[in-house]
């Protein structure tokens, strides 16, 4: 590979791993680097991944970012959003979000910033995200790892369940992986703290505690891992020739 | 049988006060001249139950809706929606915001005449907190679970935009996801369906044709031929959403006036027409993902 490896590679490489074991389920990306990060799981170490063409089929190749040809889309099953919901309920699903707050529990916010009766930024709304952390796995995306998203206390609006109502899920519950653009995390630390796994080049212990506003478990200073050879080629080639990817950073 | 109705049919059947569900899903085939039908009608204090996009940003601009039910509001390709956020942001609008799932379980309840049904859904979550009146059950099983009762959403009308009807109301959604109108059907007492085409029962294609029928004709109270209706959201396979309408119409949110005066307030027929005509919009791609 001759070109230099981006932060956005890095990313979605280390956020592939979070389907990696998981089985024939639903992956779901939502934005950029999660769905690519799902398609390349699907590519390398977990093709029994189903996944959609972005909307209602379920393909067979994941579908590349940008204006493609979708006659080429090999269609083999159907996922309408009623579909969608019953297949989360029974928890055969493991997503991959970006919520615009997240917390020491690993309660998440996509709904409001501020008071709720007259916030001071609407967002969506809690959309999917009660359902979905209660149900079934998840793992998160954030592009800009700051004391903003990392939030001290709790979110604003708790959207997605967090570590302490756990046993609320009947197993279910779990963050499985925590990808910023400072490094790579878990909610494995003792009594289900947020750890650092691993950093990204550039980054230091001390950005990472200076941009949560909540205590971090540093078990670890070690450097996230480079993607390979094949990981690179299928981001470049095959899932987003046009490098969308770039936009996220900046790159 | 004909239940064939006008746009002011349809609005005469609506009060003040009412709790309207309307189908499609974010900027996707919703039944956007009815909407605007009652935008420019005197009615108000409406609550509105919705997986939201443009119907409910024009129903906040037009300050119509007193108690807002729904999971999201979202343009899709534009992820958040210019008018509920300001009425949001304003404390204009009462809100019982909920998972989209429990949006369809209440609705389900609703359509299968029950009080609530069960889930986990919302535990350990703030849509408890901010929705007080949401109660908890027991399973009465070994398990002992205790559960959110999700209280049925009772609909007085639902407004839905289909591909195709007959007279009678043998209604096709022909795009890919029907989304969850045929719940909206089920929960109300009235449903006024606005339609593409409205065609001949031996023109709804047969065996073929019915797999598409997601409700039957006896939830349809009255059906509006309204080409183009879900404009500017899509109706797939007809036409995709307009998203330089949807540009303009989010942007819309600081100068409302103007971008009133320029679609608003006129016939349907004169709405296509403000927008480039019926033509251009058969023309707009579907989106791609």
């Amino acid at each position: 590979m001759s070109e230099s490896i981006t932060l956005s590679e890095i990313c979605i490489s280390a956020s592939s791993k979070a389907w990696e074991g998981e089985g024939e389920i639903l992956a779901t990306g939502i934005g950029l680097i999660p769905r690519i990060a799902a398609g390349l799981a699907k590519l390398t170490h977990n093709p029994d991944l189903m996944m959609t063409d972005g909307e209602t089929y379920l393909i067979s190749k994941p579908a590349p970012m940008g204006k493609r040809d979708i006659s080429y889309d090999q269609v083999e099953g159907y996922m309408s959003y009623s579909r969608v919901f019953e297949n989360l309920w029974g928890g055969k699903r493991h997503a991959m979000v970006t919520p615009t707050q997240i917390d020491s529990f690993g309660q998440t916010n996509i709904s409001a910033i501020g008071d709720y009766d007259s916030p001071k930024v609407q967002l969506l709304g809690v959309r999917g995200f009660p359902g979905n952390f209660i149900n079934h796995k998840n793992s998160i995306f954030i592009p800009n790892h700051s004391v903003k998203t990392f939030v001290k206390g709790k979110v604003d609006m708790v959207s997605g369940m967090g570590y302490q109502n756990k046993e609320l899920s009947n197993g279910k519950f779990e963050i499985k992986l925590v990808v910023t653009n400072l490094g790579v995390f878990d909610f494995n630390g003792e009594d289900n703290s947020l750890q650092l796994l691993s950093l990204h080049p550039g980054a230091s212990v001390d950005d990472v505690i200076e941009n949560t506003a909540f205590d971090v478990i540093i078990n670890s200073d070690k450097a996230t891992q480079m993607p390979t050879n094949e990981e690179l080629a299928y981001i470049r080639e095959v899932l987003d020739p046009q490098g969308i990817r770039n936009s996220i950073f900046g790159e | 049988m004909d239940k064939i109705v006008s746009h002011k049919d349809v609005i005469d059947q609506l009060s003040n006060g009412m709790t309207i569900g309307v189908g499609g899903w974010g900027a996707r085939r919703k039944p956007m001249s009815l909407i605007r039908e009652i935008c420019r009608s005197d009615i108000k204090d409406l609550t509105v139950v919705s997986y939201g996009g443009p119907d409910v940003g024009l129903l906040c601009a037009h300050k119509k809706i007193k108690k807002l039910i729904f999971g999201f509001v979202s343009l899709d390709m534009i992820p958040l929606e210019s008018h509920f956020r300001q009425a949001r942001q304003k404390n204009e609008i009462e809100i019982m915001e909920l998972d989209e799932g429990m949006v369809q379980w209440g609705l389900r309840a609703a359509a299968m005449n029950l009080p609530f049904l069960p889930t986990r859904v919302g535990l350990g979550t703030d849509v408890l907190t901010y929705n007080p009146e949401l109660e908890y059950v027991t399973s009465p099983y070994s398990d002992g679970e205790k559960l959110v009762a999700m209280p049925a959403l009772k609909l007085d009308v639902a407004l839905i935009h289909v591909n195709k009807s007959d007279e009678k109301g043998n209604t096709q959604i022909v795009g890919p996801d029907p989304f969850f109108d045929e719940l909206f059907a089920r929960a109300a007492n009235k449903t006024f369906i606005s339609s593409e085409e409205v065609v001949s029962t031996q023109d709804l294609g047969g065996k073929d044709g019915a797999i598409f029928n997601r409700f039957e004709r006896s939830l349809v109270t009255g059906v509006l031929h309204a080409p183009c209706g879900a404009h500017p959201t899509s109706c797939a396979p007809n036409y995709g959403f307009d998203i330089k309408h949807l540009k303009e119409y989010s942007e819309a949110a600081k100068s409302f006036d103007e971008y009133s005066s320029k679609y608003l307030n006129r016939t349907h027929k004169d709405y296509i027409d403000s927008v480039g005509g019926s033509e251009a919009i058969l023309n707009i791609p579907l989106p791609q993902f």
